[in-house]
This record gives C-alpha cells, structure tokens and sequence, in this order.
C-alpha cells in the first residue's frame, strides 16, 4: 500500500496579500485581544473598582500581578546571529540572568518574552511570526542590537528586514553591534519596569525612554 | 609536481586550455595556484583529468564572477593536500551565456556551490542533481549577483 | 486580514513499520547552533535522508562587499564567522593586501598570530561549551560544562576588551597592519590567562572522558570518510580528525607561522571523538603559539598603512587573489577582485561551516535522531559563514 507521508507545509506568507508597508503597519498596530481578562473577570473587578475604597484592592492586586510578571520573564532563546553569542553570555554565569527570573525556555509555548537577537532576514521573517504567534499572551519583545533595531549594518542588502517592528511589535531596543551583556541586561530591567506598569486593560504605556 | 612539470601536462592533454604564466613560476606549497583557463565544453573533463592525474582531491570552493558586458565567468579552485599543488580553473561562458556543465559527478562538494552559483548569478548548471535556490526563498525573483541587481532592490512590505 | 489555516493532511499508515514521517528541525531550535533547518526523513527514529535548508540569515556580504571601501569592511567581515571575528577579518585583510603587494610589519604579524590565536580558544570554548549543552540539556548536565567554558572564555574576551574596546565583533585588522596596539600590561595578563586556561581544560577533559555518557554519544557517532572528506572540502578539525594532515598554518603559513614551532593534531578514527579529541589539542598547541608569540614580540610599527584619514584612502591595484587562513572551523577564504578604485570588484566568502555543512547529508542517514544534534555539534557550523 502506498504510504503518502504528511509534508509539513508552512503556510504562504501572509505578506503576499499586502500591497505595502503602510497596510503593514496598519496590521500591526492592532494588539493582540488576548492581552484583556474575560469579561466576567472584568465587570467584577470594575465592579470592586467603582465601590468606594475598592480601589485599593484593585491597585494593590496589579501591582502584586505585575510583580510576578515581571519577576519571572522566561525569554525563549531566538538567537539569530551574533548577538545570539552576547545573549548567552548574558545567560551564562557572569551576566546571570537567572537572579532575575528569566530562565531561557526553548519552546516558545511556554515564554513570556522573545528577545530577538540578531539580524532577521526575509526568509527568516514568517518563521519569527510564527514563532510569535504561538507565545501566549501577555508577551513582549526586546529587540536586541542594531540589526534587530534598524537592519543594522546590513541595511542596504536586499535579504534583509530593516527592523524586526516591522515584523512583530517591540517594546524595548538596545542598541549595539553587538550590545554587551551590560546593556542587554540594561534594556531587561527597562523592560521590568515597564511591566511593572502593566495595565488589566491591555493598553501599554507610550514609550517612555529613559535618558541617563 | 611542481608548476612547471603540471603546466606541461596540461598543455599535451589539454590543448585548449591556457595556463596564466605568472602563476606558473610559483613554488608549490606555498599557497599560490596554478591559473588555468579552460574553455566551457572542456570544464568537468578537466577536473576529472586534475582529480585522477594530479592528484588535486580537495575541492575548496566554485563561484562565479560578473564582468558585466564579457558576461560570466565561473571560477573554481581544487587542491592537491599532500603535495601543495593548487589549480585555479576558469572559464568564461561568454557574454549572454548562463549554462555551465555541472562539476558534480566529479566532487562532490560541487553540489552546494553551484546551488549557489545559481541562485546568486542565475547559471545552470547541466547534470547537477538538484539545482534549486540555496540561500535565497524558493520564490525570490531575480538574481542578487549580477551586476545588473541593485543592493537594496525593495521587497515590500518588509524594505 | 487573517491567516489562513494550514492545509489538513490525510495520512495513511500501514502498520509494517515502513512508514516514513518527515519531521522538521525547525531554523529555532534548542540546540544552540543558529538558524538552520533539517528536513528529517525518518523510518521509526533513524534518519534516512536529511535535506539541508539553509539561508535563513544570508545577509548579502558579497553584494554589499561591492559598496564598502577597504577600510570599512573589515568591521563587517568579522560578523560572517561571528564566533571567531578575528580569523574573518584577517582572510579579506590578507588578500586585499596579496593584490597591493603591502608589507606587513614584522610586530603588525606577530600581533596578528597572538590574536588570531587567543581567538580559537575562545571559538573552541564555546564549541565546547553549546555541544555539550546540547548533548546534555540546558538544564541538565550539559549546562555544567557549558558555564564552565563560558567562564574562561570571558576572560579571554576580557583580553580583547582591553586591547581593541569590543568583546564579539572587532575591527582590529587593518590593510596594512593592525589597528591598535597591546597596552602595557597586557601581555602579563594574556600569559596569567592562558595558564589558568591551560590548567582547566586539562579538568574538563578528565570531567567529560570519565563519562559514559559522553563516550557513548560521541564515539562511532558521525563517521566521515577520507575520502569523502577531501570530495567535499571540508576543512579544519573536521579533515584532520579523518586522518587528513593538513593544517594551512604548516602547508602554507602566513604571517610568520613558520617562526614557532607547534605541532598539528591528528586522528584516524573520524567520529564526533575523533573531532574532539583534535579541538582540545588544538587548545594546548595555540596557547604554545602565544606563549612563543609573546616571548619574540619584536618592536616596530604596528601597520604599514596608519593614520587612516578617509574611509577611501586605502585603494588596491587591479588584480585577483584568494587569501585563506586556517580558522577554528577550517579553511576561511576570501577570493578578492580588485579593480584600481577604492572598493572590491568581487568578493566572495569562501565559508569554512559551508563546505563543512555540506557533508551532512552524507554522514547523517544511518543515525538516530539523537545523534543529529551531536553530530551537528561536532561539526561546529556559524551559520554568519554559511549564508554570508
């Protein structure tokens, strides 16, 4: 009997129904719905909100809330290129990160952040959307080094995306070619920081770039 | 073998092919490599010939190179590892030309460089296995190398 | 918008056994090795076939070679084989300079020797360090080497931070020479840490050869023949772990490899041990080249061409040259033409982890799928140099 084996096929890129970077953008600016509670939770919690002095709770449950969160970020390991080799140093124990409650995760089923190191080219991009899409929310991204910034020193070729935002929403960049692990763990405690202002809503606060 | 005494044996077996004279007053083993120009119809037979006669086993790498209104010339540079002898083979497939034969059936290290070769330069290469894009998708259109390709061709929406 | 779902598939399965399923080793995946894909076909849980995808990071060095001076690219050329930059470097310095018949000063060479050197050790200690974690699991008993390797090859890195400003990517090569020179007090710094690294990675061998484990996953794992060796070009740890001697530091030195004597590891046996049994000598042959490297620094200017006043100072005759020099992974070379202006004409990489890549196919069928990642690992691939 003929055996016809499952081919894995990746879907068409979904790029190719796109007519431009405007319509990109447009696509992308919507978050993802998962960041919000079920509803049920929310009408209660507005609900212990709107009774007077509930607020209180509700404040001091955020703040305990985001403290978890931002105390236990588990990046999944998405090393792409050069700052891949930063980022493990960054992992190994010298730079440990692990102090802060990150613990690299392969799989990204299991990962609230993906750090994307390295320069991300355009046969590399749907497989980094994909990989994305499958972290559960609520989830962030550090955009680590210039390539993963801007395009990076490869800017002008033609394989490669200039910035990882225009493939997934990004919260922090950390500059470098590549970064040492100083400023990658630098750009991590920013990132804390802005979990820490993490709303129930799912809104995130605007940029806020600190100058120092 | 030294340059001299390969030059030789080239040229009885080998009438076509031209042997660059600078290269060949180099002493083997220091790393300079016997040029040698061999016309499109003779490329794999002679590199069986360098493989079997001289002993040049090693192959090191294969590309091509653009000269715009010459066309293309596809270069690859085979070693002899016990004695130091190094034979760097051209040939120019002439202007308009894109179809080489393929070094496959003779190293098979040829394989991934003339996948390149074909994806970069847009060369066939006839009798090789499974010729298809290497570093590039399977859909890109175009080939990067040429020199007809600008560096930051636009691929929307990601450039 | 949205996505589109991905096509059902209908499988038919016999129970014979003889069904063949294609599994996907995705371009992220846990072992550390960079963005490469494998098409595994499998029967039961040996591969049969294996193909190769790669390009997932090709960054189009070659084509932006064209539009880059002599003087701005070797910052660039150090992210192709990013593991070990300065070897990179040295392959484009080295041809520009062959075409333009440039001197290089004595101490500019020594200089070169020292860092080349210092790099692979660190380049072998972090290939240590990820097959081992990858043998082993991160959180598992590969991580123990894994940090221990790390640990000593920052210290390495901090040898390079004090003497180019950078820890991963440099630009310390120059046409011409090198650019910066060692401060004081390096040297006794280098010669503290290459003892200390000489002592410790006598201890990892005796932790990793008294493991069963280790023995069982490396030895008769990923054999490669001699003469599939040399059909398909590989290079480096991979050839002379196959009984090749052949190191391009003894057949063809460079920049005055021909002044200290060390000798060039071999075996015959051609598995993943064999492999590793060539690197962990190698670490012991370079801290000889340093200590001697070191004891016979002469005086001297540092490059030939300083003071670099324009990014287009630096212009090349027209001429060819491949240059090559003996990386950690094997044969990096760089095939320069050069057309009178102040850039290349064409470059092109010739990769060590391409041509080492390369023989995966070959060597994989037969194994289980275990093994892959140990073979994988051995074979040391940096996926800059792969997809330039």
């Amino acid at each position: 009997m003929e055996i016809k084996p499952p081919v894995p096929t990746i879907p068409a890129p979904i790029w190719r129904n796109i007519k431009d970077l405007q319509e990109w953008e447009q696509l992308h600016q919507k978050r993802p719905e998962g960041d919000k509670h079920s509803a049920a939770f929310e009408s209660i919690t507005e609900g212990i909100h709107s009774f007077p002095g509930g607020f209180v709770v509700t404040t001091v449950a955020d703040s305990f809330l985001n403290w978890a969160r931002k105390s236990s970020v588990w990046p999944v390991t998405f090393g792409l290129a050069c700052c891949a080799i930063e980022m493990m140093a960054t992992f190994a124990s010298r730079f440990d990160v692990e102090r802060l409650g990150m613990v690299p995760w392969a799989s990204p089923r299991h990962s609230d952040l993906m750090v994307v190191s390295g320069t991300v080219t355009i046969k590399m991009a749907p497989m980094l959307e994909r990989i994305y899409d499958q972290m559960p929310d609520p989830k962030w991204a550090v955009s680590m080094g210039s390539c993963a910034n801007s395009g990076g020193p490869f800017r002008h070729g033609y394989h490669v995306v200039k910035g990882v935002d225009r493939v997934i929403p990004v919260d922090v960049y950390v500059p470098g070619c590549p970064p040492p692990p100083e400023s990658l763990l630098n750009g991590l405690l920013l990132l804390q920081d802005q979990i820490a202002q993490f709303r129930r809503t799912g809104r995130r606060p605007a940029p806020n770039p600190k100058v120092d | 073998m030294t340059h001299e005494q390969a030059r030789t044996v080239i040229g009885e077996r080998f009438g076509g092919a031209q042997v660059d004279p600078t290269s060949a007053e180099a002493t083997v083993g220091r790393g300079v490599p016997l040029t040698v120009t061999v016309p499109v119809d003779q490329w794999s037979a002679f590199a069986r010939f360098a493989k079997e006669s001289l002993g040049c086993r090693f192959f090191s790498f294969s590309t091509a190179v653009d000269w715009k209104e010459q066309g293309l010339e596809v270069v690859a540079r085979i070693d002899n590892l016990d004695t130091g002898l190094s034979i760097f083979m051209k040939t120019k497939l002439g202007p308009g030309v894109s179809a080489c034969p393929s070094l496959v059936p003779v190293f098979r290290g040829a394989d991934w460089m003339e996948r390149e070769c074909y994806d970069m330069f847009g060369i066939r290469f006839d009798g090789h296995p499974d010729l298809r894009r290497i570093l590039l998708g399977d859909d890109w259109v175009g080939h990067p190398l040429l020199k007809s390709y600008a560096v930051d061709t636009p691929h929307p929406p990601y450039r | 918008m949205t996505l589109e779902a991905a096509p059902t598939t209908r499988v038919e399965l016999d129970y014979s056994g003889g069904e063949r399923l294609t599994m996907n080793m995705g371009p992220q995946h846990p072992s550390a090795h960079g963005v490469f894909r494998a098409i595994l076909t499998l029967e039961g849980e040996t591969v049969v076939a294996v193909d190769a995808v790669i390009g997932y990071l090709h960054r189009c060095h070659e084509k932006l070679s064209e539009t880059l001076t002599y003087a701005q690219y070797p910052s660039i050329a150090s992210k192709t084989d990013y593991v070990a930059a300065m070897t990179s470097e040295f392959a484009y310095v080295m041809a520009a300079e062959t075409i333009g018949k440039i001197e290089v000063p004595k101490r500019a060479q020594y200089l070169r020797v020292i860092a080349a050197e210092l790099q692979r050790i660190a380049s072998h200690l972090l290939w240590l360090g990820t097959w081992c974690m990858d043998m082993g699991g991160a959180l598992g008993g590969g991580a123990t080497i894994f940090l221990y390797a790390i640990r000593e090859r920052e210290t390495i890195l901090d040898l390079f931070e004090s003497l180019v400003g950078a820890r991963l990517l440099y630009g310390f090569y120059q046409v011409g020479g090198t650019r910066y020179d060692i401060p004081s007090g390096w040297a006794d710094a280098c010669r503290k840490t290459i003892d200390v690294i000489d002592q410790r990675i006598g201890e990892y061998e005796g932790l990793l050869e008294d493991n069963p484990f280790f023995l069982a996953r490396a030895q008769g794992v990923g054999y490669i023949t001699r003469e599939l060796a040399e059909d398909v070009g590989i290079a480096g740890p991979l050839l002379r772990g196959s009984g090749v001697n052949f190191d391009l530091r003894k057949s063809a030195p460079y920049s005055s490899y021909e002044d200290f004597t060390f000798t060039v590891p071999v075996e015959t046996a051609g598995d993943c041990f064999a492999r590793y049994r060539v690197r962990m000598v190698e670490f012991r042959e370079s801290i000889k080249i340093i200590r001697q490297a070191l004891d016979k620094l002469p005086d001297g200017p540092i490059s030939s061409r300083p003071g670099l006043k324009s990014v287009a100072q630096t212009r090349i005759p027209k001429g060819e040259a491949y240059s090559r020099v003996e990386g950690p992974r094997g044969e990096v070379g760089c095939y320069l033409i050069a057309d009178g202006s102040a850039k290349p004409y064409r470059m092109k990489w010739r990769g060590a982890s391409f041509s080492n890549l390369a023989v995966l196919p070959h060597i994989i069928p037969g194994h289980k799928v275990a093994d892959v990642v140990a073979i994988m690992g051995s074979v040391d691939p940096v996926f800059g140099e792969v997809d330039r």
